[in-house]
């Protein structure tokens, strides 16, 4: 089946997740992300697989918890408030190196904040969110394609390093419609063969856990996910790039702030400047790498988010700040215009030439 | 005489329990052990371990465990049991882990008539942080932080957690016992065989309560416990089957 419809983008994210062979979904109502579990809810049957509708996001990711422990390939998806309500289940997970596939449609915070699109979560997903020294790999797409595609990867991705997988979208994304194709993708399921599902013909039980009383077996243990980070870090840094070759500023902006960038930088460069977008995909692992090297070669980058400032602070350390890095954000649910942006960018050139 | 008078059973590892003196959560562990060595289901058994002085069982149950974090074993079971349903999906919870803070949890496990079984720890106190008040405290009992005396107007009263259970229309089975004389242990270990067997014939969920010493945060010795738990706890927390819902 490779047909091109018209999707939401939290349907989307349900259907590829199915198209990637998850059978198991638990989750908890909250806007903006309702769609995705009410998708769920009607195609699980369908396909012989389980939806349940868990009493908390507490209780729907150790659900995951015991499904991923189990061996089965499986999603739960929230929004802000409930993504910090499974933020010791997510560490649980990290620490018993279980594969699973966790969304969060983020919305305005602090507190019960709005129910508006927010990338204010960045420092949650990408930073841990629970306890301990753990990473989440991080996705973020910028369309409902992405999102298909990303929530696909996802899972493979999970599999492969047996570590949990953020996808981190918006109430923008998550409600918008746009053209999806969502290819047949031959899956074959991975052997697992830690996962706790019953001796069968094994003769040593299989055992899920993150406790180790003794300091030397902790700090191994530790040492072996750190290092399975730096091959993460390695092998799985994700973005995009538009117009930087020759670009004086760039942009560095992701998820649905950056297709609004974008429009602002096609603004700008019919007014014959030279601005370009970087789009990290993978928030974590952060594109680092590749941003020095444009640091090294453009005049000073504009970070633009829905937050007071977040992903700034790995601009900043990515590019030694060896350029100076600018900021444009809005909070609170609040989405700037492409004009906005504009304004932000000649303002930083116009600065720029009278210095030259 | 050279056969066996006791045989270790196969469902438990060679791991001596790091349990106190007295302690009963291994006499419990046994007879978990040797109900599913009985039953016949070792090969197909997925333990849930909690978070309290039984989060070690995954060294001493011999067969796959999941450790879950405080409390959610019957949402990780459930998981589990999703994933597997023609296992056999077991907790093994303490009174803080299952009556305070996993109370919605388990709750909501036997609202769905999830197919596991669990089996609660009722000792009154929390063993492994060193002995605070739990839910099912007892009224002016002293714990570290009830030292007074659990006072009914500051911290409430018991939580009865399997007459709370057997209210729910999902709950299959729910029974309290005791394993503080032989005649008690005979019946704990039908009533867990009981629930073992229910879940394996696809029934709803099932609980046992088994009430147990902590000899080590009572400040007591392990047969001033014993005494303590027949004479204090029992009264307060009756030995019976709750509800028996397909059950004569
Ligand atoms: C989220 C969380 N809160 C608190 C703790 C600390 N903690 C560990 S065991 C325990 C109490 C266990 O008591 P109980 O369930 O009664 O088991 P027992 O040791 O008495 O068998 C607590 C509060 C924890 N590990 N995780
Ligand atoms: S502290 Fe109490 S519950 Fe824990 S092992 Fe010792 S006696 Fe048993
Ligand atoms: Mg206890």
């Amino acid at each position: 089946m490779s047909e091109t419809r018209l999707m939401k983008g939290n349907e989307a994210i349900g259907e590829a997740a199915i198209v990637a062979g998850c059978r198991y979904y638990f989750g908890y109502p909250i806007t903006p992300q309702t769609e995705l579990m009410e998708y769920m809810a009607k195609r699980m049957p369908q396909i012989e697989g389980v939806f349940l509708q868990a009493e908390s996001e507490i209780a729907a990711i150790n659900m995951v918890y015991g499904a991923a422990g189990a061996g089965a390939r499986v999603m739960t998806s929230s929004s802000s408030p409930g993504i910090s309500l499974k933020a010791e289940g997510i560490s649980y997970c990290a620490g018993a190196e279980l594969p699973c596939v966790i969304v969060n449609i983020m919305r305005g915070g602090p507190g019960l904040g709005s129910i508006q699109p927010s990338q204010a979560d960045y420092f949650q997903a990408t930073k841990g969110g629970g306890h301990g020294d753990y990473r989440n790999i991080v996705l973020a797409p910028n369309s409902v394609q992405e999102m298909a595609d990303l929530t696909m990867l996802s899972f493979d991705l999970a599999d492969t390093y047996r570590n949990p997988v953020m996808l981190l979208g918006d109430g923008a994304l998550g409600q918008m419609m746009e053209p999806v194709n969502l290819e047949e993708r031959p899956f074959v399921p991975q052997e697992k063969s830690w996962a706790a599902n019953g001796l069968g013909k094994r003769t040593k039980p299989n055992i899920i856990n993150s406790l180790y009383l003794k300091p030397e077996q902790l700090e191994a243990h530790n040492i072996h996910l750190q290092n399975k980070y730096q091959r993460i870090i390695k092998q799985e840094c994700r973005w995009e790039e538009f117009s930087v070759e020759d670009a004086e500023l760039i942009v560095v902006s992701y998820g649905i702030t950056s297709r609004i960038a974008r429009s602002a930088i096609e603004m700008a460069k019919r007014d014959g400047l030279k601005v370009g977008l970087f789009r990290p995909i993978s928030l974590w692992p952060f594109p680092s790498e590749r941003l020095l090297t444009l640091a090294k070669q453009t005049r000073a980058f504009l970070v633009t988010e829905l937050s007071a400032g977040q992903m700034i602070e790995d601009v900043r350390l990515a590019t030694r700040q060896i350029k100076p890095v600018h900021f444009y954000g809005r909070m609170g649910g609040m989405m700037p215009s492409s004009r906005e942006i504009y304004n932000q960018i000649n303002l930083i050139v116009r600065e720029k030439e009278a210095v030259k | 005489m050279n056969s066996k008078l006791y045989a270790r059973s196969e469902s438990l590892t060679d791991a001596p329990f790091h349990y106190c003196p007295g302690c009963q959560h291994g006499i419990v562990h046994r007879i978990i052990a040797e109900v599913i060595d009985e039953l016949g289901v070792r090969k197909q058994t997925i333990g849930i371990a909690p978070v309290g002085c039984s989060v070690l069982a995954y060294e001493y149950f011999n067969f796959d465990i999941v450790q879950a974090s405080h409390g959610r074993a019957p949402a990780v079971a459930t998981g589990v049991k999703r994933v597997c349903p023609d296992s056999t999906v077991f907790t093994y919870q303490g009174d803080g882990d299952l009556a305070s803070i996993g109370c919605a949890e388990v709750v909501h496990a036997a609202a769905r008539g999830e197919r596991i079984t669990t089996i609660f720890i009722n000792n009154a106190i929390y063993g492994m942080t060193g002995g605070q008040m739990a839910p099912t405290t007892l009224v002016d009992q002293v714990t570290t932080t009830s030292p007074y005396g659990r006072n009914v107007n500051q911290a409430g009263t018991p939580l009865c957690i399997s007459e709370m259970l057997s209210t729910i229309q999902g709950a299959r089975f729910i029974a309290r016992v005791a394993v503080n004389n032989p005649s008690n242990m005979a019946k704990a270990k039908a009533a867990i065989k009981k629930a073992f067997q229910l879940q394996n014939s696809g029934e709803g969920f099932c609980l046992v309560e088994v009430l147990s010493t902590c000899p080590t945060n009572w400040g007591m010795t392990p047969l001033e416990a014993v005494k303590w738990l027949e004479t204090n706890m029992i009264p307060q927390y009756p030995l019976g089957v709750f509800k028996d819902a397909g059950g004569e």
